[in-house]
């Protein structure tokens, strides 16, 4: 079952004349650990926003889980991210001001889906975050507290929480050293087969490639 | 409610910054409120210091001047009234009583008041109340006097303590009726009325001090006290006097009588309609007041807007990260009128509290320095209207910041902006 379909999507930023993204096709089935390689300026983050629905194709079609974005009205369409998809960004992924374990059952406050598929999200919240190696003296804390690879492990535990189908994760690891690299990614994989969602990762580094079951060059589908 | 968390929490991070904030908006919001609850207050204590009396009566002037130098002794007389003009409308048939009023000497800055018995029988403040004794009686002898609560209390009097009379007003007058001292015996309990900064004597008091003196000076003559008790005290003439109708609605025909009176220029007013006259006579100055608290409070919002949109950059990122977690660009918008909407409800809070508590902390100073009572201060529907209106100008405001927000939001995406 393709969990994202792409064929033909043209987009161009207004204002200017040129096409930024131009890709052929892309399909990314269930379960996939899709990495989408590139140089910066290459449009990632432009294909992300467009996955994402924040975006929307100047034309051809863009499907997530079987459902053309663009027919969505941008309110459906934040409502359909809140419920199906889970963001972690490169770094800064928290509010300062709310607690670990709020940090991380914020998309169940956005998304009632979410909140239900979570059940008790502070205990979901504090199990994940087990999951992910950070105890539960740390969960109470305050945000300040955590080194920048703790803080990437709450920002995934936030992306998987309540289960949505897709993780969105832009450059997440690249802050951190090698060593934590793979081990966040192995972490990340694990609990994210547990739901069985669906991985894709945005990365210029070619180094951890071999994690991914699936890689696509930006370069080489972009035919601009 | 999440939105409403959110931005409490939001609020609550950045408290040091906001306290400030807060409290601008608070002290615009006191100055607002408090400017309306004293002129309310002055006008009803002006009003309750003549609750009792239909008419006043003096030398022809204006009514405001005369109004302010009988009852609230502001200001002096232009010209005082003869004896016999006064005891022929003391004896008209509409006429319930009359009380005469003798000023012009003074002891120790505080005003002296010539009267009779009249005044503990017939003088109403407030709610129609009559003078309590705290002490002592009314005035009996010549040289008798009757203390109001201020006085007794500033000067620490009490009864059977001798007091000289100074002639004419103020603090240091050099011309002192010292031959002929005045003798407590009685101390006033509080009214909240000029009553409480004055010295009661007899009208023949009055006379007896100055039956050696002419036109403001003393003779040469001595006449000593005793000798002076012993001659005819009755006053050739008095500075005003209270009236009180048997029926109020006679008020207008005695006035009228009172206006027209052949032998000598006088005028009688209605109180209440002089002391409208004065607040209208004050209403421009008002209003002048009212526009420069409502720009204060303008300046107030306008603190809060400034430190909403400072902060716009830096909260980009917060954002950004809500619009991931699946807040729509509308949600933003509200975050940040939400934002304007506890700040500025917390900051007119905080100035209510202000004034109650400036207006407990007053009360005992005010009115032992103005004898004004101040009640009180309880929000009242003005003061809704008030708090109503600073909370929707706060909005209005940070629809600015709340607007570029939304834009931002929309234009960013997930591309965060450091």
């Amino acid at each position: 079952m393709n969990v994202i379909t792409i064929k033909e999507l043209r987009f161009c930023w207004k204002g200017q004349a040129s096409d930024t993204l131009s890709i052929k096709q892309i399909s990314i089935t269930k379960g996939e650990h899709v990495l989408l390689c590139g140089e910066s300026g290459s449009g990632k983050t432009t294909l992300l926003n467009l996955l994402a629905g924040i975006l929307s194709p100047s034309s051809g079609e863009l499907n997530v889980l079987d459902q053309n974005l663009q027919a969505l009205k941008p309110s459906k369409r934040d409502r359909f991210r809140a419920d199906h998809m889970g963001i972690i960004f490169q770094q800064f992924n928290l509010l300062p001001y709310l607690s670990v374990v709020d940090n991380v059952t914020l998309p169940c406050q956005f998304s009632p889906l979410r909140a239900k598929k979570a059940g008790d999200d502070k205990q979901t919240a504090i199990r994940l975050l087990d999951h992910l190696g950070l105890d539960e003296a740390l969960c109470q804390g305050t945000v300040s507290e955590l080194s920048v690879g703790q803080q990437q492990r709450v920002a995934a535990a936030r992306a998987l929480i309540g289960q949505p189908e897709i993780i969105i994760a832009d450059e997440p690891t690249s802050s951190l050293d090698t060593n934590k690299r793979d081990h966040f990614l192995k972490l990340l994989f694990q609990e994210a087969n547990a739901q069985n969602s669906t991985i894709i990762f945005v990365s210029h580094d070619p180094a951890i490639s071999g994690h991914f079951s699936k890689i696509i060059e930006l370069a080489d589908i972009n035919r601009i | 409610m999440i939105l409403l968390k959110l931005t409490w929490k939001s609020l609550w991070n950045r408290r040091i910054n906001l306290i400030l904030t807060v409290v601008s908006i608070a002290i615009s919001v006191a100055l607002l409120i408090g400017v309306e609850y004293l002129n309310k207050e002055t006008k009803a204590s002006f009003l309750n210091t003549v609750s009792g009396t239909d008419l006043v009566v003096g030398a022809r002037s204006g009514p405001i001047q005369l109004l302010l130098y009988s009852v609230f002794h502001i200001g002096n007389a232009t010209n005082n009234i003869g004896w016999d003009s006064y005891q022929k409308i003391a004896h008209n048939k509409y006429v319930k009583w009359t009380i005469p009023l003798s000023l012009g000497d003074s002891h120790k800055g505080f005003r002296v008041l010539g009267t009779n018995q009249d005044y503990f029988a017939h003088f109403k403040y407030g709610e129609k109340q009559v003078l309590v004794f705290s002490q002592g009686k009314p005035f009996a002898g010549v040289y008798d006097a009757v203390l109001g609560a201020s006085v007794a209390d500033k000067l620490g009097y009490k009864i059977g303590d001798k007091i000289i009379v100074a002639h004419g007003g103020g603090a240091t007058s050099f011309s002192l009726h010292k031959d002929k001292p005045f003798t407590v015996t009685g101390i006033l309990k509080p009214t909240g009325t000029p009553v409480d900064q004055t010295v009661l004597v007899t009208l023949e008091g009055i006379e007896a001090i100055h039956i050696d003196w002419r036109s403001g000076a003393p003779t040469g003559i001595k006449i000593s006290a005793e000798k002076a008790a012993k001659m005819d005290l009755t006053p050739k003439v008095i500075t005003a006097f209270l009236v009180g109708m048997k029926n109020r609605i006679t008020s207008f025909k005695v006035q009228r009588e009172i206006n027209n009176y052949s032998h000598e220029a006088l005028l009688a007013i209605l109180p209440g309609v002089a002391l409208a006259d004065l607040w209208h006579t004050l209403g421009q100055f008002e209003t002048v007041l009212r526009i420069i608290t409502l720009f204060v409070v303008i300046a107030g919002l306008l603190g809060m807007l400034t430190s909403i949109i400072s902060t716009l950059n830096e909260r980009r990122r917060e954002m950004a990260i809500l619009r991931a977690t699946g807040a729509h660009p509308s949600q933003i918008f509200l975050l940040f009128i939400i934002e304007a909407f506890i700040l500025s409800f917390l900051g007119a809070l905080l100035g209510m509290l202000i004034v109650f508590i400036g207006v407990i902390v007053a009360q005992p100073w005010v009115l032992s320095h103005y004898g004004l009572h101040l009640h009180t201060w309880m929000p009242n529907l003005m003061d809704a209207a008030i708090l109503a209106l600073v909370i929707l100008f706060a909005v209005l405001f940070c629809l600015l910041p709340s607007w570029i927000a939304y834009r931002r939001s929309l234009q960013d995406g997930l591309s965060v902006k450091l």
